[in-house]
């Protein structure tokens, strides 16, 4: 049989969404930004919000996401996503707001931002892309990095005494009444795209019924970072990060 | 319509913003400004006008705030004083190289550090020279009067429209504090989301249409030759401004043997100091600077075959000085006076100095 039989209209069972651009990606092979990428636009297609999203994008490896996903983009600067998304929600309270970002960004200097942001409890949704590292500066330690995990700037492995504990940011945002839902997923397996497949549709739809901030942590691997090939990453992540960053809903109101 | 009224700097600043039609304020609480937004919290212009107040948590987040609201082609501001400018740096030349517009209102108290909270003009070098990284350039007006607080509210977010760029008011303790009379002009009318989508959806992020390509704020480009270009272009731009936005104002200048050069309340300090001059028979004239940046060099250099000295006057150690040297390049006789940390000079100690180190020195 040619190619050609097989490749027909009627043969299709999956295609591209058409809110992902063509833009060859950055990311590293077995990257997971690539597939939160991908889900967040086959949500938005799925939903047709795309004429009324507006994506901020941190500072770290998806700092250029804004290539990625045909919608309007603002690039903020390192951690303040979420203040420049409070803007953009209080000034076209219609839209929908997202911001993605990074443990580096968002748990360590946009900190305040996040808190302040998610107790306001903005009408927007928050992607945190947890891979206990920060990815794009070549490999040192965030504030998620995990007890003895070896970094660039932690060579020993993190020393809790002199760094303190791996923090739980996610925890603490859903303390803050202003969050409706707050989850921590993950992307490693078919199972868990559709789960965090789910979750981002529920955030979104939180966001259109302008409940409060939607809260959603993917537990990630950076294989470049990590320095172990994407599929040891997954099963370090699994083996590793899950007993620390354990996945399931935190909150859902 | 038109009307009189009498109000502190400040509070002409939130008159100001909500008449022109100002669609977000977002600020932090910091002496001695926080009248403004106090003002526009009494007022509610949310339910005047729909324009957005919000007390952010921080200068940084306050500052962001309005990168993300310019982003969205709105008319959106900020406020703050010295330690909360500083903060703001970083946000600040974001918004610079996103090429967005808005409008950062300073009003200066004395330095370094916490400092004081009474008025200086010390922040010269952070408003005109880029206080944050990278080669960008601010518009600055630098107000006089209450009047002119807030004349340059709708003046400002005007120059910021037309050349997508930042510009700052730059005040300071004595201005936002005082007390004068004010014409304040009609209610304009806040931009529709059309209108804004039809005046700025070529850039804003206004949501992506079918009929148009995805618009992107950003500041960023790795790629050297393309950010080199996009440098020329920010100088071209700021050349362009230069060459078109200068605003001073002139008096007693036209028998002038000496001049002062004073901007915003030194400006008004040296009025006084004329009048004691000219009455004991010293000619001198005042060149007030309304723009700091672009500053008014040719109205300077226009000065120099008719004056023997400038005396520049500045509530810090000498910062707009060094633009008035740049100008003269020499050929006069250029000195500094100035008072620091909150102390504001008199007439008298104005021109016994300018008789002791222009005249007499
Ligand atoms: C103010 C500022 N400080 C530091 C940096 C350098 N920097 C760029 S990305 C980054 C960390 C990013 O890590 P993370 O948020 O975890 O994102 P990842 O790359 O891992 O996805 C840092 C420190 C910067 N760009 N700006
Ligand atoms: S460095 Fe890490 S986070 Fe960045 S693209 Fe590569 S794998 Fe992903
Ligand atoms: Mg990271």
């Amino acid at each position: 049989m040619d190619i050609k039989d097989i490749i027909k209209e009627e043969n299709l069972v999956y295609s591209k969404t058409k809110v992902l651009t063509d833009n060859v990606m950055h990311y590293c092979p077995g990257c997971t930004h690539g597939v939160v990428h991908k889900i967040l636009a086959e949500v938005i297609d799925e939903l047709n919000i795309q004429e009324k999203t507006i994506g901020v994008t941190p500072v770290g490896c998806a700092v250029l996401a804004y290539n990625y996903l045909h919608i309007d983009w603002q690039e903020a600067a390192h951690g303040r996503a979420p203040a420049v998304a409070t803007a953009i929600n209080r000034l076209y309270p219609e839209k929908y707001v997202f911001t993605y970002q990074g443990d580096g960004d968002l748990a360590s200097i946009g900190a305040a931002e996040i808190i302040h942001a998610c107790n306001r409890g903005e009408k927007m949704l928050v992607i945190f892309i947890n891979n206990g590292i920060y990815g794009m500066t070549g490999g040192q330690m965030a504030p998620t990095t995990l007890e003895g995990m070896p970094t660039s700037t932690s060579p020993y492995g993190r020393d809790v005494k002199m760094t303190g504990q791996p923090l739980k940011i996610t925890e603490l945002i859903a303390q803050l009444p202003g969050t409706c839902y707050v989850t921590r997923q993950a992307a490693h397996t078919p199972a868990a795209v559709r789960k965090l497949k789910k979750a981002i549709t529920k955030a979104f739809d939180n966001t259109g019924k302008k409940k409060g901030t939607s809260f959603i942590e993917v537990v990630s691997t950076c294989n470049s970072g990590w320095k172990l090939s994407p599929v040891k990453s997954n099963e370090w992540m699994v083996e590793h990060m899950f007993p620390y960053y354990p996945l399931g809903d935190m909150k859902d109101e | 319509m038109a009307e009189l009224k009498l109000m502190k700097g400040n509070e002409a600043i939130a008159e100001a913003a909500i008449r022109c039609g100002c669609d977000g304020y977002f600020g932090y609480p910091i002496t001695p400004q926080s009248e403004v937004m106090e003002t526009l919290m009494a007022r509610k212009p949310w339910e005047e006008t729909g324009m957005v107040v919000l007390q952010a948590e921080s200068e940084v987040a306050a500052i962001n705030m309005v990168y993300g609201g310019a982003g969205c082609g709105k008319k959106v501001m900020t406020s703050s004083s010295s330690p909360g400018v500083s903060l703001k740096q970083e946000g600040i030349t974001y918004i610079a190289g996103a090429e967005l517009p808005c409008l950062v209102v300073n009003v200066v108290r004395g330095g370094p550090g916490l400092g004081t909270i009474q008025p200086a003009q010390s922040d010269y070098f952070q408003a005109t020279k880029g206080g944050g990284h990278g080669d960008y350039r601010l518009i600055v007006l630098a107000p006089a009067s209450v009047q002119e607080m807030y004349d340059f509210v709708d003046l400002g977010f005007e120059l910021a429209f037309k050349y997508r760029n930042p510009v700052q008011i730059q005040s300071d303790g004595v201005i936002g504090q005082m007390m004068e009379k004010v014409t304040v002009g009609e209610f304009k009318p806040r931009l529709t989301d059309e209108e804004v989508v039809k005046r700025y959806g070529s850039w804003a992020t206004t949501g992506k249409t079918a009929n148009r390509d995805r618009n992107i704020i950003t500041s960023l480009d790795l790629d050297a030759y393309r950010q080199e270009q996009f440098n020329l272009k920010l100088q071209r731009k700021y050349k362009e401004i230069e060459e078109k936005e200068v605003r001073f104002e002139k008096i007693a200048c036209e028998d002038a043997d000496y001049l002062l050069v004073a901007y915003g309340s030194s400006s008004r300090i040296c009025q006084k100091a004329i009048e004691i001059a000219r009455e004991k028979g010293i000619k001198v004239g005042l060149l007030r600077p309304i723009t700091l940046f672009p500053y008014p060099t040719k109205a300077i250099q226009a000065m120099l075959g008719q004056v023997k000295g400038i005396l520049a006057v500045e509530m810090s150690a000498g910062q707009m000085v060094e633009d008035v040297r740049l100008a003269v390049e020499g050929k006069v006789k250029v000195q500094h006076y100035g008072r620091m940390g909150g102390v504001i000079p008199t007439p008298n100690e104005i021109v016994k100095a300018l008789e002791e180190q222009i005249i007499n020195g």
